[in-house]
C-alpha cells in the first residue's frame, strides 16, 4: 500500500474528506461575517450564537412542533434572518457613525445573552437530533466509508457559497450592493435605498450562520455552547483570507478545513492552534489578508 | 485614670470571653454558632451543571429534609454558590464561608482545580470537606489533608473498573480517544494499567484538543488501528461529540465504545439510539434497588431528571455528615471527621461504605451496558447491570496511596 509520510494513503485521503466538511462550516460561517463586515463595517461577535440558534431551533421545531429537517432547512435560516433584522433595525443602526468596536461590544453582549438564556433553558449537555432518513448509511469510497449526510453537507455548502459569491459579485443587485460599500452617500443620491439593503444585507450574512446551524444539527451534538468553540477560529479565517472578502473567506475556510484535517493525523495536539499560527504568519507577510486589499 | 479604666474592663473582658469560649468547647452537644451550615460550591452555570449545579442544591436540601431540618436542636440550613469553574474563585469563597458565615462543611466541590482549591482553604481552616464532584486521584494521593473526603469516584475507579471488565468480557485490545490535559492522560493512565493487569493489549492513542468540535477525525484513525475497543479518555462535551460521531461512521457496530467517564444525563443527551451497547462505569444508578428508585423519584419530582452519581453522592455525604454530627454530639470539625471516618455508612447512595484514613470513602462500583431503545421501557431507564465491583476493587488500594499521612 502507498504511503505519504508513513500514512497510509487512503487513512490520509479520508482525513482530507473529513477536514473538507469541516472547511465546509468554517467557509459558510466565515462567509456571513465576510458580507457582514464589508457592507455594514460591523465584527459580528453574535455570529456563533446565532448558528447555535440555527441548531437549536432546528431541535426545536421537530420535538415542539414536528417540522422535519427539510422544512427547518427553509425556515430556521429565515426566522434567524427575522431575528437580524430585529436587531439590525432596534440596535446596530444606532452605532454606524462610531467606532467599529462599539458594534463589536454590542454584537459580543448580544452573543453572551443568547448563549447564556439557552445554557438556562436547555442545560450544557446538548440535544440530541437524528440523521435524516435519506441521509442514513455511507457511502464507500474506496478509501473510508463518507456517510451520506456528511457528503450532503459539502454539496449544499457549496452550492450555498457559490450562489452568495454568484450573487454579490456577478448581478446588478450585487453590484449595488459593492457600490454601496464604496460610497453609500453617492449610491443613495442614484435613488437606492441603502439603509433597507443595509438591513437586507446583514439578515443574509446572520440567515447564513442560521443555514449552517441547521446543516451542524444532524452531525453534532446541539449544544448552547456549540458557537463559542466555533467562532474564533472563524474570525481567524476571515482574517487571514481578508477582512469583508467572499471569495477569501470561501477559499481559506475550506483550506483550513483541510490543513487542520492533516494536522490531525501528523500531530493531532496541535489541531486547534494550526490555524492560528497561520493567521500570524499571514498577517506578517500579507497584514490585509490573503485575499483583501489594502485600504 | 479614664484609659486605665478601660484598660482594666478590656482585660476583664476578654477573660471572660476565653473562659465562655473555652466552656463551649468543653461542653458536648453544643453546636457552634447555633446552626449548623452545609455550602454547596459547584458550577451553576458552565459545562458540569447538568451533572452537578442546581441538581446538587436539590440533593443537599433533600439529606436536610429527611433529618428533620434540626440536628441535636439547632436549625440546618443550606447555602450555595456558583465557582465559575474558577481555583481562585472556589477558595474565596469557602474562606469567606469558613471565616464569616459560619459554614460547617461544604459539599459537591465538582471540577478538580477548583475541588483542590477549596480542599486546601478547609485544611487551613480546619472545616470539613466532601468532594463528590471531583474526580482527580490527588485529593487522597499528593494532596490528601485530615479535613478532606473524596466521596463519589474518581478517575482511579472510573477507568480501571471500565478497563478490567471490558477486558474480560471479550474486549482485549484497546485504543484511546484522550483529552490533551492532565485529567484525560492520567485517566489514561490508570485504565492502561487495568487492562494490562487482566492481559489485555493497548493498540495506540491519540490526544484530541479540549473542546474539539469535530472528533470524526480521531475515530477514523481509531478505526484504522483495528482495536476491539475505543476507550473515551475525555469527559462531557468531548465524549459525547466522541460518541455520535460514532454513530455516524458506523463505526460502533464493529467496535465497542468505552466511556471512561460517562453520566446518566450525558447518556440522555444523546439518546439509546446512539449510545445502545456502550460499556459504562458508575458509582450510582437509579434503578438498583428500591432505595436508589426511591432516591431517584423523589429528585426527579423535584428536578424533573435522575441523579447522576455527583448528585447522589451529595445527598447521601450531607446525610452522612449530620447523622456523624448527631452521634457525636458536637459540630466540632476534629470530632465530627473522627466519627465519620469510624462509621460505616448505609443510604441510597452507598451501602457498608468506609471512609478510609487517606480520606477516600470506599464503595461498590458498577460497570453498566447501555440499554437498546427496544429494550428501554421508558425515559431514564438507560443501563443494564454487568457487573458490581466491590469498593476494595474499584479503587486505589490504600498500600499505593501516595497521601503523605499514610505511614508505611
Amino acid at each position: 500500500m502507498s504511503e505519504v509520510f508513513g500514512i497510509p494513503l487512503p487513512a490520509l485521503l479520508g482525513q482530507l474528506m473529513l477536514g473538507l466538511v469541516n472547511g465546509c462550516f468554517y467557509a459558510m460561517l466565515s462567509l456571513g461575517l465576510a458580507i457582514i463586515f464589508g457592507m455594514l463595517n460591523i465584527i459580528n461577535f453574535a455570529h456563533g450564537a446565532l448558528y447555535m440558534m440555527g441548531a437549536v431551533f432546528t431541535w426545536i421545531a421537530l420535538a415542539q412542533f414536528g417540522i422535519g429537517y427539510w422544512w427547518s432547512l427553509l425556515l430556521v435560516p429565515l426566522v434567524i434572518a427575522l431575528f437580524g433584522v430585529m436587531v439590525e433595525r432596534t440596535m446596530l443602526r444606532r452605532l454606524y457613525k462610531l467606532d467599529n468596536l462599539y458594534g463589536l461590544l454590542l454584537t459580543f453582549g448580544i452573543a453572551l445573552v443568547t448563549e447564556g438564556l439557552f445554557r438556562h433553558r436547555y442545560g450544557v449537555s446538548g440535544l440530541p437530533y437524528s440523521i435524516p432518513e435519506a441521509f442514513s448509511g455511507t457511502f464507500n469510497l474506496g478509501f473510508m466509508f463518507l456517510p451520506k449526510y456528511r457528503a450532503w453537507v459539502i454539496a449544499a455548502s457549496l452550492l450555498t457559497c457559490f450562489t452568495t459569491w454568484f450573487v454579490v459579485e456577478r448581478t446588478q443587485l450585487g453590484a449595488y450592493l459593492r457600490a454601496a460599500t464604496e460610497n453609500p452617500q453617492l449610491v443613495q443620491t442614484f435613488g437606492i435605498n441603502v439603509p433597507a439593503m443595509i438591513t437586507i444585507t446583514y439578515a443574509v450574512g446572520v440567515g447564513l450562520a442560521g443555514l449552517a446551524g441547521v446543516l451542524a444539527a444532524p452531525a453534532t451534538q446541539i449544544s448552547p455552547l456549540m458557537g463559542t468553540n466555533l467562532i474564533i477560529v472563524v474570525f481567524a479565517v476571515v482574517v487571514i483570507g481578508g477582512m469583508g472578502s467572499i471569495l477569501g473567506s470561501i477559499v481559506t475556510g475550506l483550506g483550513l478545513g483541510l490543513i487542520e484535517g492533516l494536522t490531525k493525523v501528523f500531530y493531532s495536539q496541535a489541531s486547534n492552534s494550526v490555524v492560528f499560527l497561520i493567521m500570524a504568519l499571514v498577517l506578517l507577510v500579507r497584514p490585509a489578508g490573503l485575499f483583501g486589499r489594502e485600504r | 485614670m479614664q484609659s486605665k479604666l478601660s484598660i482594666l474592663i478590656g482585660c476583664g473582658l476578654l477573660l471572660a470571653n476565653v473562659a465562655a469560649g473555652g466552656q463551649a468547647k468543653a461542653g458536648a452537644g453544643k453546636i457552634s454558632d447555633g446552626i449548623v451550615k452545609v455550602g454547596v460550591i459547584t458550577d451553576l452555570s458552565g459545562l458540569y451543571s447538568d451533572l452537578s449545579g442546581q441538581g446538587s442544591i436539590i440533593a443537599a436540601q433533600m439529606a436536610v429534609n429527611e433529618f428533620g431540618g434540626k440536628v441535636l436542636g439547632a436549625p440546618i440550613q443550606i447555602v450555595s454558590a456558583d465557582h465559575q469553574n474558577k481555583a481562585d474563585i472556589a477558595a474565596n469563597k469557602a474562606r469567606q464561608w469558613f471565616d464569616t458565615q459560619q459554614v460547617d462543611v461544604i459539599v459537591d466541590g465538582v471540577n478538580s482545580a477548583a475541588g483542590l482549591a477549596v480542599s486546601k482553604v478547609a485544611n487551613e481552616k480546619h472545616r470539613i470537606f466532601i468532594d463528590s464532584g471531583a474526580g482527580s486521584t490527588r485529593f487522597t494521593n499528593e494532596d490528601c489533608n485530615p479535613y478532606t473526603i473524596h466521596y463519589a469516584y474518581d478517575t482511579y475507579a472510573t477507568g480501571s473498573v471500565t478497563g478490567k471488565a471490558v477486558v474480560q468480557h471479550g474486549g482485549t485490545t484497546w485504543f484511546f480517544i484522550t483529552a490533551d490535559y492532565a485529567f484525560g492522560k492520567s485517566l489514561q493512565q490508570d485504565t492502561t494499567t487495568a487492562i494490562n493487569g487482566v492481559g489485555g493489549k493497548v493498540l495506540g492513542s491519540v490526544l484530541a484538543p479540549l473542546n474539539a468540535p469535530d472528533f470524526s477525525s480521531y475515530l477514523l484513525q481509531a478505526q484504522g488501528s483495528g482495536a476491539k475497543v475505543i476507550g473515551l479518555a475525555n469527559a462531557g462535551g468531548d465524549t459525547i461529540n466522541s460518541i455520535k460521531a460514532a454513530s455516524e461512521f458506523g463505526i460502533n457496530k464493529k467496535q465497542t465504545l468505552a466511556g471512561l467517564l460517562v453520566f446518566i444525563t450525558d447518556i440522555h443527551a444523546l439518546g439509546l439510539q446512539v449510545t445502545q451497547g456502550m460499556y459504562v462505569a458508575d458509582g450510582f444508578y437509579w434503578d438498583l434497588n428500591d432505595a436508589t428508585r426511591k432516591f431517584g423519584k423523589a429528585f426527579m419530582a423535584k428536578a424533573n431528571k435522575m441523579p447522576t452519581m455527583v448528585q447522589a453522592a451529595v445527598y447521601s455525604s450531607t446525610l452522612e455528615y449530620l447523622r456523624a454530627v448527631q452521634a457525636a454530639g458536637t459540630d466540632d470539625a476534629d470530632t465530627v471527621m473522627r466519627k465519620l471516618k469510624e462509621m460505616t455508612l448505609n443510604d441510597a447512595f452507598v451501602k457498608n461504605g468506609k471512609i478510609r484514613a487517606d480520606g477516600r470513602m470506599v464503595h461498590d462500583f458498577y460497570l453498566f451496558q447501555v440499554k437498546s431503545p427496544g429494550e428501554s421501557k421508558g425515559d431514564w431507564d438507560f443501563y443494564k447491570l454487568v457487573a458490581t465491583v466491590p469498593g476494595d476493587q474499584a479503587f486505589q488500594p490504600l498500600s499505593a496511596s501516595r497521601c503523605p499521612m499514610i505511614k508505611k
